[in-house]
């Protein structure tokens, strides 16, 4: 095996890459800053545990997100992608809240214009406000390891 | 040795428990399974020196991120936490766009409530007026799964993720 061709893994680990290098697909040479990052945060031999684990057609993306939580943790040490899914959380929050507000002032509108219209007084409204848990489609099927709480920290991750 | 019962780390990995180790502070004996899936995942000298870089009233939060990473990565060895951040940004994009077909309206009502504003701007769509005002449009799409060889574009964009 030429070493021209060794995948950035083999590189970076100094051995030959041989021709069923199961990093080489997913760890290109042009690109050794993901394996780095990879190697840094889970390591060379628990990236290649993980990956022997899955079925061929799915190691690429589990690749792609290792690789983007590795990137996470080096930049942010404390929080990794974890604070990311935090702040996701409070956008949340905050969103669902402003649309709470912008839909009972539009139903405060609608039940002003029917009682000008009509003038009698409303005994119901066209526009149903529940709060904000109507808003998300309660069929929509969360990933399970949402059910588990995000940590209670010390420092709540802040925007970066 | 001392009379000191080991950590659960040095539980796990079978040694003696110096008094100053580094993971006793945040991996109790009564709690194995906690470095057992940080140990899994990450390696236990890689959490070592991931805490050694770390001022010491940082670590606790990081030992609690790295607990919950390492959990969403044994029980979803695919997609991880990153499964999580796809679908939230989702949920953030839907609500973003509620609110602004919601904005639209009230900007439609006060439009016609107000008929010394410029008409001529008002399209038949308002919506569209408000879109290209709101930033739900910028929201990068980080995580883009349909393509196997996409690669995550530009992981760090976090302040584009929200205004």
């Amino acid at each position: 095996m030429s070493y021209s061709t060794r995948c950035a893994a083999c590189k970076s680990l100094r051995r030959r890459c041989p021709q069923d290098c199961i990093l080489a697909p997913y760890f290109p040479s042009n690109d050794p800053q993901r394996f780095a990052s990879v190697q840094k945060i889970f390591g060379a031999s628990n990236t290649t545990k993980i990956l022997q684990q899955l079925p061929v057609h799915q190691r690429a993306e589990a690749a792609d997100c290792m690789s983007f939580e590795a990137a996470s943790r080096i930049q942010d040490p404390v929080y990794g992608c974890v604070g990311i899914i935090s702040q996701l959380h409070q956008q949340i929050l905050t969103t669902q809240h402003e649309l709470a507000m912008t839909q009972a002032q539009l139903a405060f509108h609608y039940a002003q214009q029917e009682t000008q219209q009509e003038r009698r007084i409303m005994t119901q409204s066209q526009v149903q406000y529940d709060g904000p848990s109507s808003w998300f489609d309660p069929n929509q099927k969360e990933p399970f390891y949402l059910d588990q709480p995000l940590p209670d920290f010390h420092q709540p991750p802040g925007f970066l | 040795m001392g009379g000191s019962y080991p950590c659960g780390s040095c539980k796990l990995l079978r040694r003696r428990c110096a008094k100053d180790c580094i993971f006793a502070p945040y991996f109790p004996s009564d709690d194995p399974h906690k470095f057992a899936i940080v140990h899994k995942v990450f390696g236990s000298s890689n959490v070592s020196k991931m805490l050694q870089e770390l001022p010491i009233h940082q670590r606790a939060d990081a030992v609690s991120s790295l607990v919950y990473e390492a959990n969403a990565r044994v029980r979803d060895p695919v997609y991880g936490c990153v499964g999580a951040i796809s679908h939230l940004q989702n949920q953030v994009s839907q609500l973003q766009m509620q609110l602004a077909v919601a904005q639209a309206e009230i900007l439609c009502i006060q439009m016609h409530q107000d008929p010394t504003l410029p008409t001529h701007q008002i399209d038949s769509d308002n919506k569209s007026l408000l879109l290209l005002h709101n930033n739900h449009n910028n929201l990068p799409q980080h995580l883009n799964f349909t393509s196997p060889s996409n690669v995550i574009q530009d992981p760090l964009k976090r302040e584009s993720l929200w205004t």
